[in-house]
């Protein structure tokens, strides 16, 4: 339902900074249905690439196989990304707060001496500041939707209202949050992370209890669609299960 | 006199103790073979600067070679943990590692300026961050034309910088296409250049997207058929994606990658 979801945020025409996993799935899924007009760029220098299965890596050769161009990593920060030319982009965290701020960097401990060590940064720091809008996908529990994450590795709405115009952020920030239980968007006035929908035969208390903030929910709640056929016969073509 | 060295050669004649190594290729093209040598000659104190550190570097620092590393990526990409990278940050094992952490807009910009000959590099990037305040080569600078806050991150110029390429001519000249992510940046801001490629043409073809590095910015070439396995190389293999989830268990405890290392010849 998170991959449904985040396919569904995509329209016809947009550009997509895209990452491995979900994103890439979402992506994919998007193109072969209702946006064949979909640009995806990944931050590995693939422009407008058409991956036919889902990539292994974020350079896959597949990406530099079936893109329209493919650019060196200064040119895919530099001209395209930090300028403002991609309209969405998908982020993935280990814990998210209430601003849509995330954390990709440690768990607990201190940042020299961490309990959990992450991978960091990389391109999700430009990807949440310059994108037009962007997409933070994470499954939601009170260990990832914290009031007070470990570490800001890339900024959604700081703390407030004013923060990303005062950091010279040009991009709006997480315009929507998809995780397992429903949807989250920020409130128009506040920033703050608000429940807009939720995912069919999911309980609201359920989704207050795996939230780590005091969550708000939004007057006019929502139930998301449910996977179309066709969405799940597409899915299943492209991630086929594992044999065990 | 010739550039064209065994990789054994290249490494023992360029390569010392303590140096600042880059060794780039963006999920394509990564030189393995060199790391690999790198590993077998024993050399240590290194500073590894990558952006993705990647199995290769998670080697590197598990066989002992690094002291400090400069990264913006350490993931295991498209399977999960670097644990060789991990237990050297958690627990200072086989020694402590120093980290040097950017975003990847951040550290490709401070080879961009290392590579143009300018003292540091502008992006509009870092702010509201908690980078901002751990990581040093980043500050925060007011552009004298506009006004705004912006950030400055400090050149990067290796001592040495290391690639793989999938072709050499016979002059030394070196062509490198697909993917080509920060290999040319990073070999221009360094001040030595080794460059192992998969094999010697007598003309490249005329390619699309194609990057070429002129012989004399090359300090040394050495043949390396497969030199960029377990990553890929286009137009010559694939990715061999078993190894990369293969690594999650050989890595996992230290016995386990410490047996791999005998079993590869990288020690005895």
């Amino acid at each position: 339902m998170m991959t449904v979801s985040a396919a569904r945020t995509l329209k016809n025409g947009d550009s997509c900074f895209v990452g491995i996993g979900i994103p890439s799935t979402a992506a994919i899924l998007a193109k072969a249905t209702h946006a064949p007009d979909l640009v995806l760029i990944y931050e590995s220098g693939t422009i407008d690439t058409n991956p036919t299965r889902l990539p292994l890596s974020i350079g896959d050769g597949e990406l530099a196989q079936t893109a329209l161009t493919v650019v060196s990593i200064p040119e895919i920060f530099n001209y395209w990304l930090q300028p403002g030319r991609i309209k969405i982009g998908f982020l993935g965290a280990a814990q998210v707060d209430k601003f849509g701020n995330i954390n990709t960097t440690f768990i607990g401990g201190t940042y020299k001496n961490p309990t959990v060590r992450l991978p960091g940064a990389g391109g999700a720091t430009e990807i949440a500041g310059a994108c037009q809008d962007t997409t933070i996908i994470c499954r939601q529990s009170t260990r990832t939707f914290l009031e007070k994450i470990d570490f800001i590795t890339s900024v959604g709405y700081g703390s407030g209202p004013n923060s990303r115009k005062s950091y010279g952020l040009i991009g709006n920030g997480p315009t929507t949050v998809i995780t397992d239980l429903g949807i989250l968007e920020p409130d128009p006035d506040s920033c703050e992370l608000t429940l807009t929908k939720i995912h069919q035969n999911v309980d609201v208390d359920a989704v207050i209890a795996a939230t780590g903030w005091k969550l708000k929910i939004s007057k006019d709640l929502e139930v998301t669609t449910p996977p179309t056929d066709q969405e799940l016969l597409f899915l299943r073509k492209l991630n086929p299960p594992k044999k065990s | 006199m010739s550039k064209f060295k065994s990789l054994e050669e290249a490494i023992k004649e360029l390569v010392h103790d303590g140096d600042t190594i880059a060794m780039e290729g963006f999920t394509h093209l990564i030189p393995f073979a060199a790391a690999n040598e790198i590993i077998r000659q024993g050399l240590s104190d290194l500073t590894l600067v990558r952006m993705t550190p990647d199995l290769i570097y998670d080697r590197l620092i598990g066989a002992g070679c690094a002291s400090k590393l400069v990264f913006s990526w350490g993931g295991n990409p498209g399977v999960g943990s670097l644990n060789r990278f991990r237990d050297a940050v958690q627990n200072g094992w086989p020694k402590p590692l120093e980290i040097e952490e950017h975003t990847h807009a951040g550290l490709s910009n401070r080879y961009l300026a290392g590579a143009t000959g300018l003292p540091f590099a502008v992006i509009r990037g870092y702010q509201g961050t908690d980078l901002i305040s751990v990581t040093n080569n980043v500050a925060e600078i007011t552009c004298p034309f506009t006004g705004e806050r912006l950030t400055a991150v400090a050149a990067l110029n290796p001592d040495v910088t290391i690639i793989h390429a999938q072709q050499a001519d016979r002059e030394g000249n070196i062509c490198l296409w697909g993917i080509t992510g920060i290999q040319k940046e990073a070999a221009l801001a360094a001040k030595k250049v080794i460059v192992t490629v998969e094999e010697v043409v007598d003309a490249f073809a005329p390619r699309s997207n194609s990057t070429v590095i002129p012989s004399f910015v090359v300090s040394a070439i050495a043949i390396a058929p497969h030199g960029a396995s377990p990553s890929y190389a286009l137009d010559y293999y694939i990715r061999d994606n078993d190894a990369y989830i293969a690594w999650n268990a050989i890595s996992k405890e230290r016995e386990s990658f410490e047996a791999w290392l005998v079993s590869e010849g990288l020690r005895k």
